[in-house]
């Protein structure tokens, strides 16, 4: 390794990207477009959700409840049934993608025992706005429940004994104030410094190659090494820069606390994009097209990245089989520190199993791009 | 005689053959090459130059035969025979999107001049390449001709003692080509070992020694004068008038006819050695009722010795 031939192919790295528009717009403009894009659009937040209500029974407690969900700004009341059949319907229609049904003894047992339960159905073609939906749903009825509770106590005196609280279970999904963007933007990070890093880098050989140059730059003395860190030193420069524009939004454009420390931070990003850099590089070293090697490096960060890290899906909502597979998604590991960091403030002692599992990635992928590639043509 | 490291010649190739699969690119090539000297590969399209200068430079591996470059078998030490060399490839392979001088800076880091040598390494390259003045200009938007200068001039800021130049003067006009062969001959004088392809019979006369390669084989090599003088084994003469269509047709296989070629307006016959060819060709036109036809003897130009050596190499392999 030698380091004027180091600088000589850094410096040379650098003057292309500089010239090249498609890389610039890659590595400047790109990452703020889609946080602000993804950030605002991909949000997983269902407001104004059209629901069907059908009040069986159409007491004053009944229609209380239905008022909350009428109230909230997470639903509106589109239909209001007056039979089952009608609910089924609505949701075969596609008309709402909830139907609340109120059954007919609702307030009779609530009265009786402050338990009552009431009928939620969503509609499971969009699974994920689906369990939103629902999540949503027993939020509100637990603030019904809540104002039920407190009037009962009213009603009975201190000293009587409280009725069971009405515990939603769906509130362990959401972040305190409901707002999944808290959850998804450290995602959209990673998905962003992904796609980009990979993209990035994943021309830088193939484009050598299309171009006639590597045949000259083959036949010097320089290592594959020295093409490697060289060329990668650039790019890596670029990802972090990019990787501060998305965190410097996230959190003051979008408002995402920041519970942890920006050491932490820093050193993950730097794994990750270790990560991400090298896999690109490794695809440009293998495909010596460049159009096959940006399309290839596509593939391989922005879907494993979207669907299977966790950042639009929840893994332990996963099958088996493809929760394995999940494992293997580099993407996951620095979704899942992110999260951390940002929202419960982790520092490197509670992560050493990502770090380390994106220690052995970058290790990987640096070493089998160092060795394919060859200072042969053929 | 065995080709090994020891072998006081710039370059020594023996047995060289290289496969793309099935196909035979280079069956069996040897020669050798010595210091200061100039060789010349010609051949038609397809015929194997590119590949073997790849071989020569490290950039393929040879499937069978030997190859030394400085002293180093390329095979085992590539990287050490490519500390030695410059390569200037077939096709434009400097960056286009980098000025001049951003190109020189690039390979004088890669080659890694020392500093103190540098800006003036790069000057001598500059001057040489005749684009002083010019130094900011993305090389894209140079001429053919100024691109090719310039990635002779990357070639050779290094001062490497052996230089591969594939069809360096393509696409590059007479006036410049002139220059280009002068500034190969003040390298050759300096001692400087070249290996150099080109498609231009006149470029073959600045050689000092031309290869003749068809179909991956080497047909014939030597001096340009050996190959005049030697190679043709017969006497030429020279046809103007007649039916030239008709006898490039007719005359191949009649007594004394070795080989017969158009050549701009008039027909070059080559006869077996003879002290009466020039009469035995007259008798034959007679014979055609082209007595008329005017019948001289001609100065072997080296395309007469290419295009009948070609023939005569792939005759056996055209047989039944
Ligand atoms: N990488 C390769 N794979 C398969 N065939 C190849 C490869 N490189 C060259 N060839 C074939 O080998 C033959 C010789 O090619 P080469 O480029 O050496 O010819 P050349 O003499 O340089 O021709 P030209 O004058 O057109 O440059 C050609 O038929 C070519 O198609
Ligand atoms: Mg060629």
């Amino acid at each position: 390794m030698k380091l004027n031939r180091l600088r000589a192919i850094a410096a040379k790295e650098v003057l292309q990207i500089r010239r090249d528009p498609r890389s610039l717009m890659l590595a400047l403009l790109l990452p703020v477009m889609q946080i602000l894009l993804l950030g605002y659009g991909v949000t997983l937040d269902v407001e104004h959700l059209p629901v069907c209500v059908y009040d069986a029974e159409g007491s004053q407690a009944s229609q209380a409840l239905l008022k909350r969900f009428q109230a909230s700004r997470y639903f509106t009341i589109t239909q209001v049934a007056r039979d089952q059949g009608q609910v089924v319907a609505g949701l075969d229609r596609g008309t709402c993608s909830l139907a609340v049904v109120v059954p007919a003894d609702f307030s009779r047992s609530l009265a009786a025992g402050g338990r009552a339960e009431l009928q939620a159905i969503a509609d499971g073609t969009d699974s994920n706005t689906a369990t939103l939906a629902l999540g949503y749903a027993q939020a509100v009825v637990a603030g019904y429940s809540n104002a039920v509770q407190v009037r009962w106590l009213a009603a009975h005196g201190e000293g009587s004994a409280p009725l069971p609280p009405l515990t939603v279970q769906s509130r362990v999904w959401f972040n305190e104030d409901l707002d999944s963007r808290n959850f998804i933007i450290p995602g959209i990070v990673a998905l962003i410094m992904a796609l980009i890093g990979a993209q990035l880098t994943s021309l830088t050989i193939s484009r050598e190659w299309e171009r006639g140059t590597m045949e000259l730059l083959v036949s010097t003395p320089v290592t594959p090494g020295e093409v490697m860190l060289g060329k990668l030193l650039p790019y890596f420069a670029i990802g972090l820069f990019d990787a501060a524009l998305c965190l410097v939004f996230a959190v003051f454009w979008f408002d995402v606390p920041f519970r942890g420390a920006i050491s932490t931070l820093l050193f993950i990003t730097v794994l990750f994009l270790m990560v991400v850099l090298g896999l690109g590089y490794l695809i440009s070293v293998l495909i010596r097209s460049q159009l096959g090697a940006s399309q290839i490096a596509l593939l391989v960060t922005l879907l494993p990245t979207n669907l299977l890290s966790g950042l639009a899906f929840p893994i332990d909502q996963m099958p088996a089989p493809i929760r394995a597979i999940t494992y293997l998604v580099y993407g996951r590991y620095y979704v899942t520190s992110l999260k951390a960091i940002f929202l419960k403030g982790a520092g490197i002692a509670e992560l050493t199993t990502p770090v380390l599992i994106m220690v052995s990635y970058a290790a990987v992928v640096t070493w089998l791009a160092a060795r394919g590639f060859k200072k042969k043509l053929v | 005689m065995t080709v090994d490291a020891t072998t006081p010649d710039r370059i020594a190739v023996e047995g060289l053959v290289k496969r793309f699969g099935e196909f035979v690119a280079l069956d069996g090539v040897g020669f050798r090459i010595r210091a200061g000297e100039i060789m010349g590969f010609i051949g038609p399209n397809g015929a194997g130059k590119s590949t073997l200068i790849r071989i020569l430079c490290g950039l393929l591996a040879p499937t069978a035969g030997r190859a030394i470059v400085g002293g180093i078998d390329v095979a085992r030490d590539p990287e050490g025979v490519r500390e030695q060399i410059g390569y200037m490839s077939q096709k434009f392979s400097l960056y286009d999107d980098l000025s001049v001088m951003e190109n020189l800076r690039f390979f004088a880091g890669i080659y890694r001049i020392p500093p103190s040598q540098r800006a003036e390494r790069m000057r001598f390259a500059l001057d040489m390449a005749g684009l002083a003045g010019r130094e900011q200009a993305l090389v894209g938007t140079l001429s053919g001709g100024w691109k090719q200068r310039l990635a002779l001039g990357c070639a050779i800021m290094h001062e490497p003692r052996i230089l591969f130049l594939d069809e360096p003067t393509s696409g590059v006009d007479p006036m410049s080509r002139r220059r280009f062969w002068d500034l190969i001959h003040t390298l050759s004088a300096q001692g400087v070992t070249v290996l150099v392809t080109t498609h231009y019979m006149d470029e073959a006369a600045y050689c000092n020694r031309i290869a003749l390669i068809d179909r991956g084989r080497l047909v014939i090599e030597g001096t340009p004068a050996e190959l005049k003088h030697h190679a043709l084994g017969g006497q030429l003469l020279r046809v103007e008038g007649g039916e030239l269509g008709r006898l490039l047709h007719d005359l191949p296989g009649e007594p004394g006819v070795l080989d017969v070629a158009a050549y701009g307006n008039a027909l070059h016959v080559l006869m077996h050695e003879d002290a009466d060819a020039a009469a035995s060709l007259r008798h034959l036109l007679a014979r055609r009722g082209l007595a008329y036809a005017r019948i001289e003897p001609a100065e072997p130009t080296l395309e007469d010795v290419f295009v009948h050596m070609v023939g005569v190499a792939r005759q056996p392999a055209s047989a039944p």
